[in-house]
């Protein structure tokens, strides 16, 4: 037995050996050429949360470690709220979340030096009002009249509310099917905060995670279970990212100043730009309130916005070094084309990418 | 006596031994671990007041219902196919069909869930329309009628199919343990191929095929994926098999929720997994009554 032993430790000493000698060269090699570091980052960073992130993490994660090859990052998609209680714990330096760290949860918190941290958003996705009517591609819709639609209080489609919005299109009697999510998502919580901005006097059940079970309709899991469903119903209608609804008829949203605005990256980034951070932050904790009644014509309302989320200050240097560089590759330019392209996010607008950068700076 | 056997042959016992007895201990010890640690994080859900009765009954209520539903499909498909093979089809057909049958288990839940969404719900959807209309009176077929067709009766469906190999395989086993003779002298008497198959072989594999269903309804009661992906689900109470509004099951409810829940949701889902444990295990004990019955006739 121990002569096996010791025969596998020193296989396992050559392996990595002769695994570990080429990877120095390299980095140092792309670090000169590059001449921005100034010495390679090395090391691995274990991120977790939001799986509403995923996608766009991995684009993340895959535009970091090009550039600085030495270095791992891991990112759990275990859901938002399992991602701040392993962030609280420690078991990741970087948390992705659709909710805002709340003020209870930010004590005691086993990577950082203090209760202070650094909340960016990194991720904002237009939500699509998406529907499925033989016969009709494109329709107007506002607050009230969505939030009738999903809570069954208009139950066929040419409902007189639909056309009036609507002149000239002929509305189908087909019944409505209201689909929406039965898993718990950060997408539910930003639909029902537009429908309780929006809406305010429809919508009475506040800005919900999980569906209120009084209401009826139609639940399916995941984005892609509200996706089948509204393909497979005709009258149907759910709410998903935008970058999921191809195929589907999506809504043109009335904002609150009567602009008829498409869920793009950049009707999301506008309503984003005229949002403010909520008060009674930490100077670097830069969780907005999303104004969902904004009135400016370029504003599209139904956005979800989800948050990039580390220490100010790490007990551990390195752990420190490696998620301030992360975190400011995530908000760059760079890192907000990326996940545009793969996960069909929004970019941040340039004055969030200059605040965002400005609070990641500040990360020791 | 044991000097009398040959050394190896003692050597051989005494592993063999103690290998079961390693074997049935991890099993028990496993068990009692996943008991304890949903009781002991699911304990915090009670005192957190955070209503996770109001949880338990609709889900427990969905769970039991869906299973009920999916036996009362399975259980003729199973035994009649169990039949078919043993005492109806020639010999090569029945190896064949008994193979496919059991091949229907190796399908993995998720693939079956997709099914659900894709094939399933979309054709009964036809089928619930129509029930609607025409027999909309009665209670079960009550309420608007699901456009999707993504109903209790759907994913009872679905289940159906996931739990036939293992009524079908175990009511094979018990079949083909009736003595050729009472099946043989039966027909002797004059009886039809079903008045021997009613008089001489379904007593004798009663038993079996109880237990078969029985293993067949916890196995229901916990399927998670294809349930989450196939129910649209609520969580009312509602008998009702057609419309958008289902109660939820437990299982789907746990898988559904946990991504995202934080604090005492954790521990609630953890109660409620306790609760569709138990539900599970008296069950399990029934089905092991019944089988042990069974085997010392």
């Amino acid at each position: 037995m121990a002569v096996v032993a010791s025969l596998a430790a020193g296989l396992m000493l050559s392996a990595c050996a002769t695994n570990e000698s080429p990877t120095p060269t390299t980095s140092s090699g792309e670090a000169s050429a590059t001449a921005v570091t100034v010495a390679p980052l090395s090391g691995t960073l274990n991120a977790g949360g939001s799986t509403a992130q995923t996608a766009a993490q991995t684009a993340w994660r895959a535009g970091f470690q090009t550039a600085n090859s030495a270095v791992t990052v891991n990112y759990d998609p275990v859901g938002s709220g399992a991602g701040r209680s392993g962030f609280a714990a420690g078991s990741y330096a970087v948390t992705g979340t659709d909710d805002a760290f709340q003020a209870s949860e930010m004590t005691g918190l086993a990577a950082c030096t203090s209760d202070d941290i650094v909340e960016v958003p990194a991720y904002v996705s237009p939500i699509a009002v998406a529907f499925n009517l033989k016969s009709v591609t494109s329709l107007n819709l506002d607050g009230t009249t969505i939030a009738k639609l999903m809570t069954g209080a208009i139950k066929a489609w040419d409902d007189p509310a639909i056309a009036a919005l609507n002149p000239g299109v002929t509305l189908p009697s087909t019944a409505v099917t209201p689909v929406h999510r039965s898993d718990k998502s950060g997408t539910t919580g930003n639909f029902t905060d537009y429908l309780s901005q929006a809406a305010a006097s429809v919508w009475t059940y506040g800005s919900v995670q999980t569906w209120p079970t009084d209401l009826g309709g139609e639940a399916a899991q995941g984005t892609q279970g509200v996706v089948a469903s509204i393909q497979s119903a005709d009258g149907a209608v759910g709410y998903v990212d935008e970058s999921q609804a191809s195929g589907l008829g999506v809504t043109t949203v009335i904002n609150a100043g009567g602009a008829k605005v498409s869920p793009t990256a950049a009707g999301a980034a506008a309503t984003l730009s005229l949002s403010t951070p909520q008060a009674g932050r930490g100077a670097t904790d830069l969780a907005y309130t999303v104004d969902r009644t904004a009135t400016d014509p370029s504003a599209y309302p139904v956005i979800m916005v989800s948050y990039v989320v580390g220490c100010l200050h790490y007990k551990d240097a390195a752990t420190g070094t490696l998620a301030k560089a992360y975190m400011s590759y995530v908000v760059s330019a760079d890192g907000q084309a990326a996940a545009a392209s793969s996960a069909g996010s929004a970019p941040l607008g340039s004055d969030l990418i200059a605040k965002a950068s400005a609070a990641i700076g500040l990360i020791s | 006596m044991p000097s009398a056997r040959p050394h190896a042959l003692i050597t051989g016992d005494g592993v063999w031994r103690a290998v079961t007895w390693a074997a049935g201990a991890v099993t028990v010890v496993i068990l009692g671990g996943v008991a304890a640690f949903l009781l002991i994080d699911g304990v915090p859900a009670l005192r957190g007041g955070s209503g996770v009765w109001g949880l338990v009954w609709p889900l427990l209520f969905g769970s039991a219902w869906a299973a009920v539903w999916a036996l009362l499909f399975a259980v003729p498909i199973g035994v009649g196919s169990a039949l078919f093979v043993t005492m109806v089809a020639p010999r090569r057909l029945g190896g064949l069909l008994g193979g496919a049958i059991d091949l229907l288990a190796a399908v993995p839940s998720v693939v079956y869930g997709l099914w659900g969404i894709f094939v399933v719900a979309p054709a009964a959807s036809v089928v619930y329309a129509w029930l609607s209309a025409h027999a909309g009176w009665f209670p079960l077929f009550a309420g608007t009628p699901s456009a999707t067709g993504r109903t209790l009766l759907t994913a009872s469906l679905v289940l159906a199919i996931m739990v036939v190999p293992l009524i079908s395989s175990l009511s094979r086993e018990v079949i083909a343990l009736v003595p050729k003779t009472h099946i043989e002298a039966s027909l002797a008497l004059g009886a039809t191929r079903w008045q021997a198959i009613r008089q001489a072989v379904l007593p004798q594999a009663k038993s079996g095929i109880i237990a078969g269903a029985l293993l067949a309804m916890g196995r229901a009661l916990g399927e998670t994926m294809a349930v989450a992906m196939v129910l649209s689900s609520s969580l009312r109470v509602s008998v009702r098999l057609i419309t958008s509004e289902n109660p939820g099951t437990v299982a789907g409810f746990i898988a559904q929720n946990f991504p995202d829940a934080s604090g005492l949701e954790v521990n609630s889902l953890l109660w409620l997994g306790l609760m569709l444990f138990l539900l599970t295990m008296v069950i399990n004990t029934v089905a092991r009554r019944v089988l042990t019955k069974g085997v010392s006739k």
